[in-house]
């Protein structure tokens, strides 16, 4: 598309009130619909234009170059690209960016970084809770959002009667808490047990 | 995927108003409608964003059930802590669903909604009748493994892949609906859902438009309850078979039973025949078997997915055993 068709859309879609962007004539896929929106990442406010179908997973690659979220698979089924959106782990690859506008979202980037790593990547470091490192960013950040929900009681799967809010996180516990997070490097035995010196400040 | 237009609806009223336009469509939670949107199954030309209506509470109500807002994610209902005390079949059955990451954006509207995990279904170079009505069953004849004993047709053997469906199934749970010209009805779950027969694309009673606000649950029936899903892999895994079953027996007999299916069907499916063959029956072994019998007598394989009707059986003896004397002596 050139750039004063892109802008006129873009301008078009800008001036509708509440959102609605522009009209799309089907099959056209030049007269995408573009929004400007504003994303809350990593504790900044960031102002994109994005076509309506980016998803949050490329926004957040192609647009804002974080490049720490991976992409696996594109359709929920691996969790590389795992973020935490107001606290809460989701899959970024099936989430819309247009319809995370007002929420609070953590990347790999924002959990820690060089020199100053949150605890659970400081853990995955320490127990080699890796190998090639694809999966890592998303495991990351699905046990952050997952301590927390063990932190509120959450029941899974595995626990044996989901009225008690008391979760021991066992190996069991983890793993299937965990399950939606894929590693191909089947690093799986030292992620365990790097989350494992997170909740019990020790290793097995 | 194709281009479409985007609308943040600000509240049930103007959303139903919304998605009266042609080729517009609901989404909440997206994982379900993304994924098929990705690969030009769903093509919506315009979407219709309720994920943020204030639909997301849980309420008590006056006769002792609960009212499910379509909102609440599939996780918030899980954890609720009313939800895992009086309906533990509810919670077991969601949190063996999907994996934390889905849970925490599936919405419970978008989970009754999920469409099938039919191969087929998900391959657009394949004749389908419910993605491409006319254009045949692949399935019939294909590799079938993972679809339906009960209640398929010619034009369709697909199953409902819902688990958190079939506990509210066994729950007898209300669907509570809003129509775009605003008028509200509700539907008893066991009548929500349709059977393929010749229109297999058709899959609910819901009218073009409509939206689902809620789902009620009843007071919870007596009894213990339990959901177990069988499946290839340990977790996030689709099931192949699963039973939510709720029991309430005296020191004789069975006083009262509900039975459903997960897996089997296209749509959560109900064993009245089961209920019947438990209720004022012995708890033991026979009465069992005799259920799943009852259960299973119309029950037709398509082939590779023959042995779906004995694991549905035996998930169904093992279920029952364990509500009855426990997990380790049920082994
Ligand atoms: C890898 C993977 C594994 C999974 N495993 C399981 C599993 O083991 N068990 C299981 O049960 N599920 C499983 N799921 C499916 C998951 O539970 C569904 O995708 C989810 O519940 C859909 O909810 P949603 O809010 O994201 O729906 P959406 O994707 O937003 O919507 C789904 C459909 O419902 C419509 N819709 C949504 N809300 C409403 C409403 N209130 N009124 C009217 N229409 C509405 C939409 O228009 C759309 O057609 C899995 C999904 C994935 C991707
Ligand atoms: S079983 Fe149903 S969904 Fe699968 S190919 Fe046949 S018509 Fe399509
Ligand atoms: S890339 Fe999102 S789950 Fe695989
Ligand atoms: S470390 Fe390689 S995929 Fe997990």
């Amino acid at each position: 598309m050139s750039e004063s068709d892109s802008r006129a859309t873009w301008a078009a879609s800008a001036s509708l009130a509440g959102g609605i962007s522009t009209e799309v004539e089907r099959g056209r896929d030049e007269l995408a619909a573009l929004l400007a929106i504003t994303l809350n990442v990593n504790g900044r406010l960031w102002h994109l234009e994005v076509d309506t179908r980016t998803s949050l997973l490329d926004a957040l690659r192609e647009h804002l170059r974080l490049t720490g979220t991976k992409k696996g698979c594109d359709h929920g089924q691996c969790g590389a690209c795992t973020v935490l959106v107001n606290g809460r782990r989701i899959n970024s690859c099936l989430a819309l960016a247009v319809m995370h506008e007002d929420d609070e979202i953590v990347t790999i980037e924002g959990l820690g970084e060089p020199g100053d790593l949150h605890p659970v990547q400081a853990a995955f470091v320490e127990c080699d809770g890796f190998q090639c490192g694809y999966c890592t960013p998303g495991q990351i950040c699905s046990a952050v959002g997952m301590l927390t929900e063990v932190a509120a009681g959450w029941p899974s799967h595995v626990t044996a009667d989901v009225s008690s809010r008391q979760i021991t996180l066992s190996g069991e516990e983890i793993r299937e808490r965990m399950s939606g997070n894929i590693c191909r490097c089947a690093a799986y035995p030292n992620i365990v047990a790097a989350i494992r010196v997170i909740a019990q400040g020790a290793p097995e | 995927m194709r281009s479409f237009t985007y609308e943040r609806a600000t509240d049930a009223q103007a959303a139903v108003a919304a998605v009266s336009r042609p080729g517009a469509k609901f989404i909440s939670g997206g994982t379900n409608l993304l994924d098929l949107m990705k690969l030009d199954i769903e093509q919506p030309g315009h979407l219709v964003d309720i994920s943020r209506l204030p639909l997301r509470d849980i309420e008590e109500l006056p006769d002792g059930g609960l009212r499910i807002g379509a909102q609440a994610t599939n996780s918030d209902v899980a954890a609720d802590p009313r939800v895992r005390t009086r309906y533990p079949v509810l919670s077991q059955a969601l949190v063996s669903g999907a994996s934390g990451q889905l849970r925490n954006k599936a919405s419970t509207g978008g989970n009754l909604l999920q469409r099938t995990r039919c191969p087929y279904f998900y391959d657009t170079a394949a004749g389908c009748n419910k993605r491409n009505p006319g254009s045949g069953c692949s399935a019939i004849g294909g590799f079938n493994r993972i679809h339906a004993i009960l209640g398929a047709s010619d034009s369709c053997i697909a199953t409902h892949p819902s688990d958190m469906a079939v506990a509210m199934t066994a729950l007898q749970a209300r669907i509570e609906l809003l129509d775009a010209d605003q008028s509200v009805r509700r539907v008893v779950i066991t009548d929500f859902y349709r059977l393929p027969g010749e229109t297999p694309h058709i899959e609910t009673v819901l009218r073009p438009g409509e939206m689902i606000t809620s789902v009620v649950l009843p007071p919870p029936p007596p009894g213990r309850q339990l959901y177990r899903k069988v499946r290839d892999r340990a977790s996030y895994e689709f099931a192949l078979v699963s039973v939510a079953a709720i029991v309430s027996a005296g020191q004789e007999t069975i006083d009262e039973a509900r039975v459903a299916f997960g897996g089997v069907a296209h749509q959560p499916w109900r064993s009245v025949e089961a209920e019947a063959a438990l209720t004022g029956r012995p708890a033991t072994m026979a009465t069992y078997r005799a259920a799943a019998e009852a259960a299973m007598r119309d029950a037709v394989g398509q082939g590779h997915n023959d042995f779906k009707i004995e694991l549905a059986k035996r998930t169904l003896c093992r279920t029952l055993a364990q509500l009855a004397w426990g997990a380790e002596e049920a082994r």
